[in-house]
C-alpha cells in the first residue's frame, strides 16, 4: 500500500536545501536545491528509497515557470513514495548531477532526458542520445520550443537520412573496438565527433 | 576438473602407388599458442535491427572474444514515434489511441492505465462495474502478452510446438477482445471516467469457456518445458540477476519477481480493487531465465483465477451503471444530446474543449504484463496535458541486458534478450 513519506525528517536534515513541499493528488512532492540534489538523493537512498521508479523532466507551456527534473523514488519494503524535483531556469544551461552511482537503472533514463530535453547529467559515464541517433542535430524534441513537425521539412529529413554514412550508425566507442575509427577519412571522423553529445 | 590430453593424428584419405586407398598423414606444423594469443582479437558483431530473434527493431552490437560476450551495446529508437510529444497536443481521451500503439501486445491494459492516471488528476472514482470490466481487460492482456512471450521464446530456443499451442489460445482471447472492442489491436477501450463500450452478449460465456479450457494448454506447456533437459540447459543459470541488482536496475514485473523480490503493483500499490481479489504472486529465487519462465507461466494460471472471480462479480452487477455520472467527463447519450438543451451543451463542451482536469500532477501505475507501466501527467488546468510521461517497463528492463550478458555465450544473448520480454513499440515510443 502506498504510504506517506517522512518529509519532516528530510526537512530537518537538510533545512533550506528542501525548498518546497507539496501534495498533489495524494503524491508527495519536494523541491530540492539544484546544487545539493545529489547529496539529498544519496541520503534518501540510504534511508531505504532503494527503488528508482523514473527520471523525467517537465517543461511548462508558461515560459515564466521553471524547468523541472523529476526523480520518482520508492521504498519497496514500506511502500513510501516521494517525488523529488529540481527547478532550473529554462533559458539557462540545463545541468544536474547524475545519480547513476546510486541507481544503475538511472543510466538509460538520464540518457533519455538528455536526448529529449538536453539536460546534461554531470558524472554520467556514457551520456549519449538514447532514442534519436547519435548524429541527430535538430535539437531536443520534447522541449516546448521544438515544433511538433520538427525543425526541418520532410524533404530535408529524407535527404539527411539518405546522405548518412553507414559508419554513422556505429558509435565512436564501437568503431574503436573494431579498430575502424582510425581508418575513417578525417572529414567523417569530425562529423561523427560532432554528433551532439553532453558536456560530461 | 582433471585435464585430459587426447593424442590425435590428422590424416586424409588418398591413394598409394598401387592405386589402393590409404590414409596419408597431414603435414601440419603445430604452432604453440599462449592464452594471450588466443584472446587477442575481439570481434564486433551487429545483430539487428532486422533480425527475428531481437523481437522487433532492436539492434545489438556485440563485442566477442571467441564465443564469449565481452560487451553488449544495445541501440534503440528505430520505432520512435514521439508519442509523448503527440500527447501534449491531444485531449486526454484522444491519447487513448496512442496508448494502444505503445505496448501493442497488451493494448487494453495500457488503455486502463491511461484512464486511471487521468482519473487521478480529476479525482474521479469509477463505478464498480467499470472496475470489474477493467480488471478483466488487464488480465486478458496479461494472458495474451505472456502467450506471445512463451511462444516466441520457445522458438528462439528451438521449440516450435508450444508456439503453435500458445498462439492458438491467444487467438481465442483476441476473438473475445474483438467482440468487445471491435478491434484486435487498436482497442481504445477506456475513456476517462468509464469505458468505450460494455461487454456484448455472449462475451461472458465465451470468457468462462476460455477460463475453463485454457489451463489445459498451460499444463501441456508445463509438461513440455519445465523438465525438458534442453530447456533447462539453455535457461538455468543464464542471465542471472540478484535481488539487489534487480532493484538497483529498477526492474519491474516478472523480471523483478524472478530475482526474488516480491513486489507486484497489484498487491503493493493496489488499483481497481485488486486487493479484494484472491490470487498469488509467484516469486522466483535464482533470477535466471528459467525462473522468469516459471513466474510468467504461473502468472497465467493466476490471471485465470482473477478472471473467474471477476466474472462472478460481473454477474452480480448486471444492469449496474458503467460510466460515472459526471457530465464533465462522460458524453451524454446521443438521444438526449439531440433533444435536451443541457445535454447538448455538455456534448458540445466535451467534444470541442475536452476533459479539463485541475492544475496538478498524477502518476498512475498498473502491473502490465511487462512490468510496472506508469503514466505521469502534469496538467496546467487546460484540456491538454503539459507533460505525458510513459514509464516504459520494457525499456527499463532492457537496460539491464548488458549486465546480464557479461561473460555469456553469444547464443545466450538471444535467450537472455528473449527472457526480458521486450516490445519495441513501448521501448521507442
Amino acid at each position: 500500500m502506498k504510504t506517506a513519506p517522512d518529509v519532516a525528517a528530510l526537512q530537518a536534515t537538510f533545512g533550506a536545501a528542501v525548498t518546497r513541499h507539496a501534495v498533489s493528488n495524494g503524491d508527495h512532492l519536494v523541491w530540492l536545491a539544484p546544487e545539493r540534489a545529489h547529496e539529498i538523493l544519496a541520503w534518501l537512498w540510504s534511508q531505504g528509497y532503494a527503488y528508482l521508479v523514473d527520471i523525467t523532466a517537465v517543461e511548462y507551456r508558461d515560459p515564466e515557470l521553471p524547468f523541472e527534473v523529476v526523480w520518482m523514488l520508492r521504498d519497496l519494503a514500506t511502500g513510501r513514495e516521494l517525488r523529488c524535483k529540481v527547478a532550473l531556469d529554462p533559458a539557462g544551461p540545463l545541468a544536474v548531477d547524475s545519480v547513476v552511482d546510486l541507481w544503475k537503472g538511472a543510466d538509460w533514463l538520464e540518457r533519455e532526458v538528455f536526448d529529449m530535453f538536453g539536460v546534461t547529467f554531470r558524472g554520467h559515464p556514457d551520456l549519449r542520445r538514447l532514442l534519436m541517433w547519435e548524429t541527430y542535430h535538430e535539437g531536443h524534441p520534447l522541449r516546448k520550443g521544438f515544433p511538433l513537425r520538427g525543425h526541418f521539412s520532410r524533404a530535408e529529413q529524407t535527404r539527411q537520412a539518405l546522405a548518412a554514412n553507414p559508419e554513422a550508425h556505429y558509435s565512436i566507442e564501437e568503431l574503436s573496438i573494431a579498430e575502424a575509427y582510425e581508418d575513417l577519412p578525417q572529414e567523417m571522423r569530425e562529423r561523427l565527433a560532432r554528433g551532439e553529445r553532453g558536456n560530461v | 576438473m582433471a585435464t585430459r590430453t587426447v593424442e590425435m593424428e590428422l590424416r586424409t584419405p588418398g591413394l598409394d602407388a598401387q592405386g589402393r586407398v590409404q590414409m596419408t598423414p597431414l603435414g601440419l606444423q603445430r604452432v604453440e599458442r599462449t592464452a594471450d594469443d588466443l584472446h587477442a582479437e575481439h570481434m564486433l558483431i551487429n545483430i539487428g535491427p532486422q533480425h527475428p530473434a531481437t523481437h522487433g527493431v532492436l539492434r545489438l552490437v556485440v563485442e566477442l572474444d571467441g564465443e564469449r560476450v565481452v560487451k553488449v551495446i544495445p541501440h534503440i529508437g528505430y520505432l520512435h514515434s514521439g508519442f509523448e510529444k503527440l500527447g501534449e497536443y491531444r485531449h486526454y481521451n484522444q491519447i487513448v489511441p496512442l496508448t494502444d500503439r505503445t505496448d501493442y501486445l497488451s493494448p487494453m491494459a495500457n488503455n486502463v492505465c491511461l484512464a486511471l492516471a487521468a482519473e487521478q488528476l480529476l479525482g474521479l472514482q469509477v463505478t464498480e462495474r467499470c472496475q470489474v470490466l477493467r480488471v478483466i481487460a488487464c488480465e486478458m492482456s496479461r494472458i495474451i502478452s505472456h502467450l506471445v512471450w512463451l511462444g516466441t521464446t520457445g522458438i528462439d530456443l528451438g521449440a516450435f510446438t508450444p508456439f503453435l499451442w500458445s498462439f492458438q489460445q491467444r487467438e481465442r482471447v483476441y476473438n473475445l477482445q474483438e467482440m468487445w472492442t471491435g478491434a484486435r489491436l487498436t482497442t481504445s477501450l477506456t475513456r476517462v471516467g468509464g469505458m468505450m463500450a460494455d461487454v456484448p452478449d455472449g462475451f461472458e460465456a465465451g470468457l468462462r469457456d476460455f477460463c475453463r479450457t485454457f489451463p489445459k494448454t498451460l499444463d501441456e506447456v508445463d509438461t513440455m518445458f519445465t523438465r525438458n533437459a534442453i530447456w533447462i540447459g539453455r535457461t538455468q543459470g543464464v542471465g542471472v540477476l540478484t535481488a539487489e541488482e534487480a532493484v538497483n536496475y529498477s526492474l519491474s514485473g516478472p523480471m523483478l519477481r524472478a530475482s526474488g523480490v516480491a513486489y507486484d503493483v497489484r498487491k503493493d500499490r493496489p488499483y481497481l480493487g485488486y486487493e479484494t481479489y484472491d490470487f498469488d504472486v509467484p516469486v522466483g529465487e535464482h533470477g535466471d531465465i528459467y525462473d522468469r519462465y516459471r513466474v510468467r507461466l504461473e502468472e497465467m494460471y493466476q490471471s485465470v483465477r482473477i478472471l473467474e472471480q471477476a466474472l462472478d462479480r460481473l454477474a452480480g452487477l448486471r444492469g449496474a451503471p458503467l460510466n460515472v455520472d459526471d457530465p464533465r467527463v462522460i458524453l451524454p447519450p446521443k438521444s438526449r444530446a439531440m433533444s435536451d438543451m443541457e445535454a447538448m451543451i455538455y456534448h458540445f463542451k466535451q467534444v470541442m474543449e475536452g476533459v479539463s482536469p485541475p492544475e496538478g500532477e498524477a502518476y498512475g501505475a498498473v502491473e502490465n504484463p511487462k512490468g510496472e507501466l506508469g503514466y505521469y501527467f502534469v496538467s496546467d488546468g487546460t484540456a491538454k496535458p503539459v507533460r505525458w510521461r510513459i514509464r516504459p517497463p520494457s525499456l527499463i528492463n532492457l537496460a539491464a541486458l548488458p549486465k546480464m550478458c557479461e561473460g555469456a555465450l553469444l547464443s545466450d544473448v538471444i535467450a537472455i534478450n528473449a527472457s526480458v520480454d521486450i516490445v519495441m513499440g513501448e521501448i521507442d515510443r
